[in-house]
């Protein structure tokens, strides 16, 4: 007896909306990397003194590399605010015997976000 | 009981630190040296970023920011290669490049920092 | 409203068709009349040829379960009223494979199931004479919500790496391992470990959380596998550094 099995497309995530933000999600893992890339050459041209951070400075200000790092930047924004999403559903915290509500663990993970932008942007620009 | 020992459960712990580490840190750092600086919002001296640059505690916590988000981006895109485009069948290639270069990445991040 | 509705049902024949094929049915489009129903009149006065699934038609059994315009839903519990003026769509359970029309072969779940040992499992089982295993309202709500599962499959159908990889243990067996796991009676989590923490057990999971959107009774199998990756991972590290511990 043929039972019948229903192929998989190569580019499954397309049919379903749901599907495609899962996938956006996912590569925004490569943005990541390359933030770390842009950070370690960052690092790079400060240590090697004034002249060469400006001229690091300068080159990221060129429009292409500013749209790189636009683009880079909407990605790991989706990358945290889906983070921040799916943590109360992968930890479950109790306080006194009841459960946590998952608005509150969300609220925590802004919280913790903001002030700790707050201290790195204070850091570095006072 | 033995248990084969898999490097699933750490591959993923780092996965799941580096995710986090990402979401509160590379956001503002982002935000700062890859649009606001270059747009020229802010101008930061160059001797007060090298003097934050240099304290200890900057390079700790950006060696370990640059490591985790590395471990973060190779377990991720391992199984989006997997899983988006089919490549499960080529898994040896694709651990190697993932996670060796995320060993690479940590190695330079490494000598950069202790050295700048 | 409209008198009736149509239906496009998948027909698939073994032997005679290569692979489904849809065929249209009119059926009346009543207000209190789900997909089930429709499909019922089908059998009983335009197509007694169709084949399907079904029991309780109350949504507790987990029979009926088929793809309904692309997505997962029990027959039982969706209503032609949802999708009118229609058509409707009615596709067997996907990922599964199809044995005729929209019965699918469900031996992959069957097997799998019981090698996450879902029953409570003691060291020790306490003598009768000693009464009953006393649980709080609190200890019952952390595992209540996975045991709901109703073993429709539905999560199944809906997870992106079962389709790509029937190997993967799947959303349902994690989250009913959870639901002992996590019972204060029970003492058997070790003896589940080894199924759940092979790389076709909870590692394989992306959590693309569609299996805890497609399940209709909110199980959440989603939520469930990722804490059993951080309880598991915590193990790990803790027997990396502490071995002589005894769990």
């Amino acid at each position: 007896m043929s039972v019948y099995q229903r192929p998989v497309k190569l580019f499954w995530w397309l049919e379903k909306r749901s599907y495609v933000i899962f996938v956006l999600r996912e590569l925004s893992s490569v943005f990541i990397a390359w933030f770390v890339v842009f950070l370690l050459l960052l690092v790079n041209a400060i240590g090697d003194g004034a002249a060469s951070y400006q001229t690091f400075v300068d080159w990221s200000g060129q429009w292409w590399v500013v749209a790189i790092n636009v683009i880079a930047f909407l990605f790991v924004l989706l990358h945290t605010v889906t983070w921040f999403a799916l943590a109360p559903r992968a930890m479950v915290i109790k306080m006194r015997g009841t459960r946590v509500p998952a608005q509150g663990v969300v609220a925590a993970h802004y919280l913790a976000w903001f002030v700790l932008s707050a201290v790195v942007a204070w850091v570095v620009l006072r | 009981m033995n248990h084969r020992r898999s490097p699933e459960p750490f591959l993923w712990m780092l996965f799941s630190s580096g995710g986090m580490v990402a979401a509160l840190m590379v956001p503002i750092l982002l935000f700062l040296f890859g649009i606001a600086i270059p747009l020229d919002l802010w101008s930061p001296a160059p001797a007060h970023l090298l003097a934050v640059l240099r304290n200890p505690i900057t390079r700790l916590v950006l060696f370990g920011l640059c490591v985790l988000a590395l471990f973060h981006w190779a377990h991720r895109f391992r199984y989006t290669l997997y899983d988006g485009l089919q490549l499960k069948r080529y898994a040896g290639p694709i651990v190697v490049l993932c996670y060796g270069g995320a060993v690479a990445g940590s190695v330079i991040a490494a000598a950069l920092l202790a050295t700048v | 409203m409209a008198d009736e509705i149509t239906l496009e049902v998948a027909r698939y024949r073994p032997g005679v068709d290569a692979e489904p094929v849809m065929q249209q049915y009119q059926v009346p489009l009543r207000e209190h009349w789900a997909i089930l129903d429709g499909l019922t009149y089908i059998k009983d006065q335009l197509d007694g040829t169709l084949s399907f699934r079904w029991s309780c038609r109350m949504g507790i059994c987990g029979s009926c379960g088929m793809t309904v315009n692309g997505e997962p839903q029990l027959s039982c519990a969706t209503f032609l009223t949802d999708y009118a003026p229609g058509p409707i769509r009615v596709e067997p359970l996907r990922n599964f494979p199809v044995i005729r029309d929209l019965v699918v072969d469900i031996d992959d779940f069957m097997t799998k199931l019981p090698t996450v040992k879902p029953w409570v499992i003691r060291d020790v089982d306490e003598p009768v004479e000693a009464g009953e295993y006393l649980q709080t309202p609190e200890e019952l709500d952390d595992y209540k919500q996975f045991s709901m599962c109703l073993n429709c499959m539905l999560c199944y159908s809906a997870c992106p790496v079962y389709s790509l990889d029937q190997d993967f243990i799947g959303p349902a067996a994690i989250a009913l391992a959870q639901r002992y796991n996590l019972d204060s009676r029970d003492e058997g989590a070790e003896e589940r470990r080894a199924v759940l923490t092979s790389p076709e057990g909870i590692w394989a999971c992306t959590f693309v959380g569609e299996c805890s959107a497609a399940c209709p009774k909110g199980v959440d199998p989603a939520g469930a596998i990722q804490r059993y990756k951080l309880t598991a991972a915590t193990q790990s590290i803790k027997e990396l550094l502490m071995p002589r511990i005894k769990r």
